[in-house]
């Protein structure tokens, strides 16, 4: 069998305020795997981490416990927990893709210049890349006359749109989704597990996190119920 | 990717220094003046790696050294300690045993800065096209006409209107002094750039429009740069990576949005809770 791109072991996220003199748990032992062409998606209450696995996995979050094993493309293991920040910038170009519910970008840039920007990144000649940002916009049906203004003004469906698109424009090996589908009416969010299921059978690997049970049921190929953290002091009482 | 430059342990004390000054200052003293003899520990023991076209951000607040980072590496002022390796195509250099003429060269042909004060960067006797010519006689071009056309070109490409190619930087705005020192310091094409709180004290407008060009330079030349700020939205903008100083020391090192997102140590955190 094919080894899975993604095998998480353990994973724990603890975070420290120091301000308050405070220790806020998050992901606790958390263990799952993701293959190539196939969606691994994460349930649980709010507050049991779902979010916090994601970030530690694009390395957003400095995770404190476990492994984060990921095989890249030419085939080797990387604990993503160790790796370089260099290492972990390669394979963000390359690789790895996160869209979350919120949209970041360079202000007063053009919608379709956001889209394409990670190609940019990676040398695509300028047209080419704008090209490829056009058709993932058109498959998500963004009205044309919203291409060459900056998302600021956008609805939140349309920034939506906006961030998935550039999450997929690489085609990466592996996409983390944040609630993707979060604040799509339905005829978009159709659009959206379209391309969703299409970049599957393309044999990206996906690690997603769904708002509405439904989504989860109809694109994940495997499900991780996370449990809420056990209180600091049992953590503590755990390390010590 | 390949290095670009090299820094460990760099030190720089003002003052005669004594044995008790590394111990008594930094984060835990909560100063950076030695209380022995006076000595102010502007930077001790910073350390990082600089890739081909990357964007460093070297971020804290007023008197944390970060200034005197680019100063030293520049040549600006000479570090009292440390080392610095730059890489530049198949060759290496140790910067701080160069002798002067050495770091003059590489300041004129393979170093840019841009300052926050448009003073320390530009000559005000002499008129913007002449501010650039001069950076491209010192980098051995020296046909008129061919220096005339290439400042043109540069001013042309940072926003400058052609127009005023003729005129004195004091006649300038700031945003406009700022453009001008940024098209000086890539009038050689070098591959590394120093940024010292380059959009400090512009107007919002303005800041913004600079830090465009800024990205749009880096993206087409491949610029490695090292930013210093005490803004965390030009950090946001600008860098993939970032270190954070506190009275000269680096406390902590990180990718830019890790340093946002999850910051480890309590300065940092009270640094970026403190962002508008």
């Amino acid at each position: 069998m094919i080894p899975p791109v993604l095998q998480v072991e353990g994973y724990g996220k603890l975070f420290q305020i120091h301000e308050q003199n405070k220790l806020i748990p998050s992901s606790h032992n958390v263990s799952f795997t993701v293959r190539a062409g196939e969606m691994t998606a994460l349930i649980g209450p709010t507050g049991a981490g779902k979010s916090s696995v994601l970030k530690g996995i694009y390395r957003s979050y400095l995770p404190s416990t476990g492994r984060i094993l990921y095989r890249t493309a030419l085939g080797h293991e990387l604990d993503l927990v160790l790796a370089s920040e260099h290492q972990i910038l390669e394979l963000r170009r390359h690789e790895i893709s996160f869209v979350t519910q919120f949209l970041h970008c360079l202000p007063r840039q053009a919608t379709l210049d956001v889209v394409a920007q990670p190609l940019f990144s990676i040398g695509t000649a300028r047209e080419e890349a704008r090209q490829r940002a056009a058709e993932l916009l058109s498959a998500m049906k963004l009205p044309e006359r919203l291409w060459s203004v900056s998302p600021a003004t956008f609805s939140g469906g349309e920034r939506q749109r906006v961030n998935l698109a550039r999450g997929f424009i690489t085609k990466p090996r592996l996409l983390l989704l944040d609630e993707p589908t979060a604040s799509l009416d339905p005829a978009t969010a159709e659009c959206v597990i379209g391309i969703i299921e299409r970049l599957k059978t393309e044999g990206t690997a996906m690690l997603a996190i769904f708002h509405h049970p439904e989504t989860t049921r109809r694109l994940a190929d495997q499900v991780v119920e996370l449990a809420s953290p056990p209180a600091v002091e049992e953590l503590i009482k755990d390390i010590a | 990717m390949n290095k670009i430059l090299e820094v460990r342990n760099l030190t720089k004390i003002y003052g005669p220094g004594c044995p008790q000054c590394i111990e008594s200052t930094g984060p835990e003293a909560d100063t950076n003046l030695c209380p022995y003899c006076g000595s102010v520990v502007a930077i001790h023991d910073v350390s990082f790696d600089l890739f081909e076209g990357e964007i460093l951000g070297v971020m804290g607040e007023s008197g944390s050294g970060k200034s005197t980072v680019v100063k030293n590496l520049y040549f600006d002022q000479p570090p009292s300690g440390g080392e610095a390796t730059f890489y530049d195509r198949d060759k290496q250099s140790d910067l701080f045993s160069l002798n002067a003429a050495q770091q003059r060269w590489l300041r004129n042909h393979r170093f840019g800065m841009v300052y926050q004060n448009p003073h320390l960067g530009l000559n005000f006797n002499i008129t913007a096209g002449g501010n650039i010519a001069e950076r491209l006689l010192m980098s051995d071009l020296m046909d008129y006409g061919a220096i005339r056309e290439r400042a043109k070109a540069l001013l042309e490409r940072t926003e400058v209107l052609l127009s005023r190619v003729d005129d004195l930087p004091k006649n300038f705005s700031g945003g406009m002094q700022q453009r001008v020192q940024i098209a000086k310091a890539l009038a050689t094409q070098p591959p590394l750039l120093f940024l010292d709180e380059v959009t400090t004290g512009l107007d919002l407008s303005v800041q913004a429009r600079i830090l465009d060009l800024i990205l749009e330079i880096q993206q087409e030349l491949k610029t490695a740069m090292v930013v210093v700020t005490h803004d965390l939205g030009v950090i946001r903008l600008l860098t993939g990576r970032a270190i954070v100083m506190k009275y000269g020391r680096v406390i902590e090192a990180g990718l830019t949005d890790q340093i946002l997102e999850d910051p480890q140590h309590a300065y940092t955190q009270r640094l970026v809770a403190s962002a508008l």
